[in-house]
């Protein structure tokens, strides 16, 4: 119920925010979503899905962002063991 | 697959491992509140790659495991009047309650049905007007909002309700932090559940319990990496909230999905398989919606709190309790034969040790 993994907006349908609707394709396995929380959606996001209903969109700026954690962390170490 | 390989890649987590190491001068005790990063956390071993530097333990996270059994015996009463067709989600369906599960309830010619959404409930009622439809609705602040619209949206139907047994993860943190005992130094909170409120919900229990919150993803990556900035945090100090997952959490959540929720529930006081009752910890249907209430519409009521016999599962989503260390795990109680409720979801802490067979 609550593994949610990101699918991507294939389709938008509906006027009203309380019926938008989206076909939304997680790895291929393509389900109806309620958009009424996120009712600006465009063909190509990703959305965050639980029980039907995208709780968001995938801010894809801060995507690779547990990479670069990493590898900050990474040259803060290297800077400390230079210092000393 | 786009958004998930890119944080299961052995040598990024290998490195978030070996910092954990190198930033960890003690031993620390971490939990998790949530049954999704429970399931990660098992599935990927991931309590093994840390070991020494942080125990992780296994908190109150899987909603259908903390569902009390007095919602269940009244989904089960519901489900034997004739012409109601009750739908819930397929965890929901083996979960015991006082007297069988909702499985042997349809085994009995319940109409018990599983559905992947409440809206799917919704649908089933439109196109069938003689049949009273029930959705039993379960789940954290993830799930509610799926509840929320899908009343608003059956505002004409007559014949869809809703057994309402919503709850909410803040209140629960602050029930396992005010224990006797309680050894927990800092959290992973639950990313989807932040998602929608936001983490500045949490900035007071960092406060008041002077620990680290980390707002964590479900990849093992990100747990790790929420991990390593929970323990920087541990190690200086420090006690607030920092958020790991910042693709898809920002601070205030999602305010159409909060002023959804704000429409239809009310918070009250509510009874957690397990753990007992906790305040303002429940959602329940707010006055102008309780014709839409079951409990109402069919004269059902709640029974008292009742307490799991011969399982220890309160100490288990509490930390006092590895589900290994249990004397009826693997023998008495399995997956096929739940004694409790965390045996019988996926996302339960007893199925996940069961199923990845690691003792921690």
């Amino acid at each position: 119920m609550c593994l949610g993994i990101p699918g991507e907006v294939l389709e938008v349908w509906g006027d009203e925010p309380l019926t938008r609707r989206a076909k939304v394709s997680f790895g291929g396995a393509v389900r109806e979503v309620c958009l009424a929380g996120v009712p600006d959606a465009r063909v190509g996001e990703f959305v965050i899905v639980h029980a039907g209903f995208a709780l968001n969109r995938l801010n894809q700026e801060e995507a690779m962002e547990v990479h670069g954690y990493l590898a900050r962390i990474r040259e803060m170490g290297r800077e400390e063991c230079g210092e000393n | 697959m786009r958004f998930v390989d890119e944080y299961r890649d052995p040598e990024l987590c290998a490195g978030y491992a070996g910092e954990i190491h190198r930033a960890a001068t003690r031993g620390w005790t971490l939990m998790e509140v949530c049954g999704g990063q429970t399931h990660t956390i098992m599935r990927y071993g991931i309590g093994e790659m840390i070991a020494g530097a942080v125990e992780l333990i296994h908190g109150p996270g899987c909603p259908v495991c903390v569902t009390p059994v007095s919602h269940i015996d009244a989904a089960l009463e519901i489900a034997s009047i004739p012409g109601v067709a009750l739908c819930t989600f397929g965890d929901m369906l083996r979960v015991p309650g006082s007297r069988g599960d909702l499985n042997s309830a349809r085994a009995r010619g319940g109409d018990v049905r599983m559905v992947y959404s409440p809206f799917d409930a919704v649908e089933l009622a439109a196109k069938n007007p003689d049949t009273q439809v029930v959705m039993f609705a379960v789940g954290f602040e993830t799930t509610a909002p799926a509840t929320a619209a899908a009343l608003l949206s059956a505002r004409e139907l007559r014949n869809f309700s809703v057994l309402c047994c919503h709850v909410l993860v803040p209140p629960a943190m602050e029930a396992v932090l005010s224990m006797e005992g309680c050894g927990v130094q800092g959290f992973l909170a639950a990313g989807h559940v932040c998602t929608v409120t936001g983490w500045k919900p949490y900035s007071g229990i960092a406060d008041r319990y002077g620990v680290p919150i980390v707002v964590a993803g479900f990849e093992p990556a990100d747990i790790l990496q929420a991990v390593l900035m929970c323990v920087g945090q541990l190690e200086k100090g420090t006690h607030r909230v920092e958020n790991q997952y910042t693709r898809s959490v920002s601070p205030h959540g999602n305010p159409a999905a909060l002023a959804m929720m704000s429409r239809v529930f009310v918070t009250e006081d509510r009874d957690w398989r397990g753990m007992g009752v906790i305040p303002r910890s429940g959602l329940n249907l707010a006055m102008e919606w309780k014709t839409f209430d079951a409990l109402e519409r069919f004269g059902v009521s709640l029974s008292e709190p009742f307490h799991d016999k011969g399982c220890l599962a309160g100490r288990v989503l509490t930390g006092g309790l590895s589900p290994p260390d249990c004397p009826r795990f693997g023998s008495e109680c399995t997956p096929d034969t739940p004694l409790g409720a965390p045996m019988v979801s996926s996302e339960g802490a007893c199925a996940a040790h069961y199923r990845y067979g690691r003792k921690q």
